[in-house]
């Protein structure tokens, strides 16, 4: 771990910004990044990246996710870590690279490498970067949903609710179910749309039932699902990704919301 | 049985449309999840149990000859014999002639998954004799001509009032102010009625969840006491098996045993372990005359040398399909087969061809609360990602599927054009999103907006926006 008062500069962390963020919405990544530099790091977004490969991976299509994980392999050894705002990209690197890329006499050692430094952001800032507060403020109650990959690839549960406490003028209300998944799946939604329809309604109920305008949570991909499904059903529940909210940059509108801002809970 | 597992989507979706289906499927979280959860709570070693127990099954997968051959002259020593069964067809036929010979003409059956495999009730049913199902759940799917549709609880799938309105139907000696509502009304009714048909039986089969190499033993464990019944009222007992669960010692099956019960209902353990060993012996108050093991491979020893081993440690505690929210939205006969859930999803593909279960392994959205749970230990969701690879070698996807996945792959592949169209396309799509923030509607993304919107994207790319941004710092 590094400390800043003693060196000239924090650690480089290779920012993997993920494919649904770059195309969706990078403020997600902005946010990474204020959230990374606050907490001393140097920031570097290697510009050779694209996608971790799941979708590849979990069709099946071993070779194309071979050739995207060696490709991420490639741009981000030279960091000292590498930091996705996204349980699942995260995950897909840490945990599944190895296997994939294992007896690879190329890629071998330099996956396990690459996987072991890497971190989902939020449990990169607590647990390597001893971030014990922010400093951002909102004004309202929010509900945390624990994405998948997450939570039981990568044990992140309790770390962006401590955050999260830390932020001014937030309280958590927790859904009765946090941790059942939401039905996206990456392409499961696609290949098995009304099973996926199925879960996120059930999904969508408890997050109504925690009663807090917003949903926060630590992956887009099932972000855009549930908020999907609030807004076509009509509820009045907004969803960010946690990352906006931990660094205070909420004046963005809300997921599958158009502008004007309709959060009810920000205020600045 | 003959399996629909290929047509799971249509199954599915039949089943999502299905009210009753849905409200009795409701009482599978209410059910299961809360108290497997408490009972893991109130037994601090039950994670490092599930590790003792995920080492004991590798132990006696890396030595199953051995094991078999041990526990087969165990049984011979205690009077019984043991029958080797290589398919489903010569386990039936075994089991047919052990009735025959027995002049059979009604077998009772405690609740038992590997019948179901190998469709002992239709095969018993044409040769004449008739198979009376004792476990309730069974009973009752079997009077409404059904498979199971959960390995534990077969009729999860009904809600009370299906199963009363049944018996008012089959039962025709029922009084019509006989209260039929609650769940103990509904077991005293159907034990009332099997009572008679235990003392009739000539043979009763049960299946094992564990055998015991030391000593010979078959285990069952039930909550209704039926399968005691079945085993030690009849003259003769079999006992139908497939080669897997066959474990060590006493001792070991015990370590099971403290696993099975909580991580399938609950409960410390069920109602019922009943441990048997051979036929009855002189001075014995009860037991069968003879005893006969019918052992089954189906496959199994195929699995032993693959990536696919890890199922066999498998003790059928329904724990997966209970925790997993895509059971959980159809239920089990979207299955197609015997085996639903996820451990299904990686069993049937083995037992089947994945040609015809291939929906399956792909139905799941990897969200890894299976494994989670899973007493002992298996990798399902990895198990699953395999088949999918296997498939994909196998059964390439429809042209519109793998024309999607090869053109994005190769986008994927070059980061630099990938940036470049992507940064042409996004902010023309969010342009075309205008102020409304979503689509309620995509051409080629029916499946996705016929349920939900889809989030429109904000404007330009991360990657654009980041250079712009680079270019600005490096001017000023
Ligand atoms: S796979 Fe695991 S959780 Fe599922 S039935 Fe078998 S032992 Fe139980």
């Amino acid at each position: 771990m590094s400390d800043p008062a003693s060196e000239p500069a924090g650690p480089r962390v290779g920012l993997f910004v993920t494919c649904l963020v770059d195309l969706i919405r990078p403020s997600v990544g902005f946010a990474a990044v204020k959230l990374l530099e606050d907490a001393g790091c140097v920031v570097e977004v290697p510009a050779a990246q694209t996608c971790c490969g799941q979708p590849a991976y979990n069709s099946g299509d071993r070779s194309n996710a071979v050739a995207i994980a060696r490709q991420v392999v490639d741009a981000f050894s030279e960091f000292d870590h590498v930091v996705a705002p996204s349980g699942s990209c995260a995950g897909m690197i840490r945990t599944h690279y190895p296997s994939l890329l294992g007896d690879d006499p190329e890629y071998g050692a330099k996956a396990k490498s690459v996987a072991a430094k890497t971190y989902e952001l939020v449990s990169f800032l607590t647990d390597v970067m001893g971030v014990e507060r922010v400093s951002a403020r909102f004004y309202g109650a929010v509900t945390y949903h624990d994405s998948c990959a997450g939570l039981r690839e990568l044990g992140v549960k309790q770390q962006p609710r401590r955050l999260l406490a830390t932020v001014t003028g937030l309280t958590v209300q927790e859904m009765s179910e946090p941790e059942v998944c939401c039905g996206f799946g990456g392409t499961f939604s696609v290949k098995y749309p009304d099973v996926s329809n199925a879960i996120v309604e059930k999904k969508v109920a408890d997050i109504a039932s925690a009663r807090a305008p917003l949903l926060l949570a630590g992956d887009l991909g099932c972000l855009m699902n549930m908020a999907g499904k609030l807004r076509r059903e009509g509820r009045h529940v907004s969803a960010r990704h946690v990352a906006e909210v931990l660094a205070g940059m909420t004046d963005t509108a809300p997921i599958a919301q158009g502008e004007p801002v309709t959060n009810p809970g920000a205020k600045r | 049985m003959q399996s629909t597992a290929h047509a799971f989507k249509g199954n599915a979706a039949r089943a999502l449309e299905d009210r009753q289906l849905q409200e009795a499927l409701a009482n599978v979280p209410k059910g299961f999840v809360g108290k497997r959860a408490e009972a893991r709570a109130r037994l601090p070693e039950f994670d490092a149990l599930r590790d003792q127990a995920r080492d004991l099954k590798n132990h006696v997968l890396a030595n199953l000859d051995l094991y078999l051959e041990e526990y087969e002259r165990k049984v011979f020593e205690v009077g019984g014999k043991v029958h080797w069964a290589a398919s489903a067809g010569d386990a039936r036929e075994i089991v047919l002639s052990i009735c025959r010979e027995a002049g059979a003409k009604t077998v009772v059956k405690g609740k038992s998954m590997i019948t179901e495999e190998i469709g002992l009730n239709d095969h018993l049913e044409g040769a004449g004799i008739e198979p009376i199902e004792t476990d309730l759940g069974e009973y009752l799917i079997q009077i409404r001509g059904e498979a199971p549709s959960h390995i534990i609880a077969p009729a999860v799938h009904l809600t009370k009032e299906q199963v009363e309105a049944d018996f008012r139907r089959l039962h025709r000696d029922l009084p019509e102010d006989r209260r039929l509502e609650e769940v103990d009304e509904l077991v005293a009714e159907a034990r009332s009625v099997l009572r008679d048909k235990f003392l009739a039986a000539d043979v009763g089969i049960t299946g094992a969840n564990m055998l015991i190499a030391e000593t010979g033993s078959s285990v069952i464990v039930t909550n209704e006491g039926n399968g005691d019944l079945s085993q030690t009222l009849a003259k003769v007992h079999i006992v139908v098996a497939s080669l897997e669960k066959v474990v060590p010692t006493l001792e070991d099956a015990c370590t099971i045993l403290r696993i099975l019960a909580r991580s399938a209902t609950g409960q410390e353990c069920s109602t019922y372990t009943t441990f048997s060993t051979g036929p009855r012996r002189a001075g014995d108050p009860d037991g069968p005359e003879a005893y006969h093991v019918v052992l089954l491979d189906n496959g199994r020893s195929e699995l032993l040398g693959t990536d696919f081993r890890e199922v066999l440690r498998c003790i059928r505690c329904g724990a997966c399909m209970n925790h997993c929210p895509v059971y959980q939205a159809v239920g089990g006969h979207a299955y197609g087969w015997v085996y639903p859930g996820p451990i299904g999803s990686v069993l049937t593909p083995s037992l089947i061809g994945v040609e015809e279960a291939g929906p399956l392994p792909n139905a799941s959205t990897f969200c890894g609360r299976c494994e989670a749970v899973c007493p002992m230990r298996i990798p399902l969701p990895g198990l699953m990602r395999k088949w999918r690879e296997l498939e994909f070698e196998k059964v390439p996807p429809p042209f519109a599927q793998r024309f999607a996945l090869k053109s994005w792959a190769w986008f994927a592949r070059h980061p630099r054009l990938y940036q470049f169209a992507s940064g042409l396309v996004i902010p023309v799509v969010a342009r075309m999103a205008g102020k409304k923030g979503a689509f309620n509607k995509l051409p080629f993304g029916n499946g996705w907006t016929r349920h939900r919107d889809f989030p429109a994207p904000q404007g330009r790319t991360f990657h654009q926006q980041w250079r712009n941004q680079k270019r600005r710092r490096a001017r000023s």
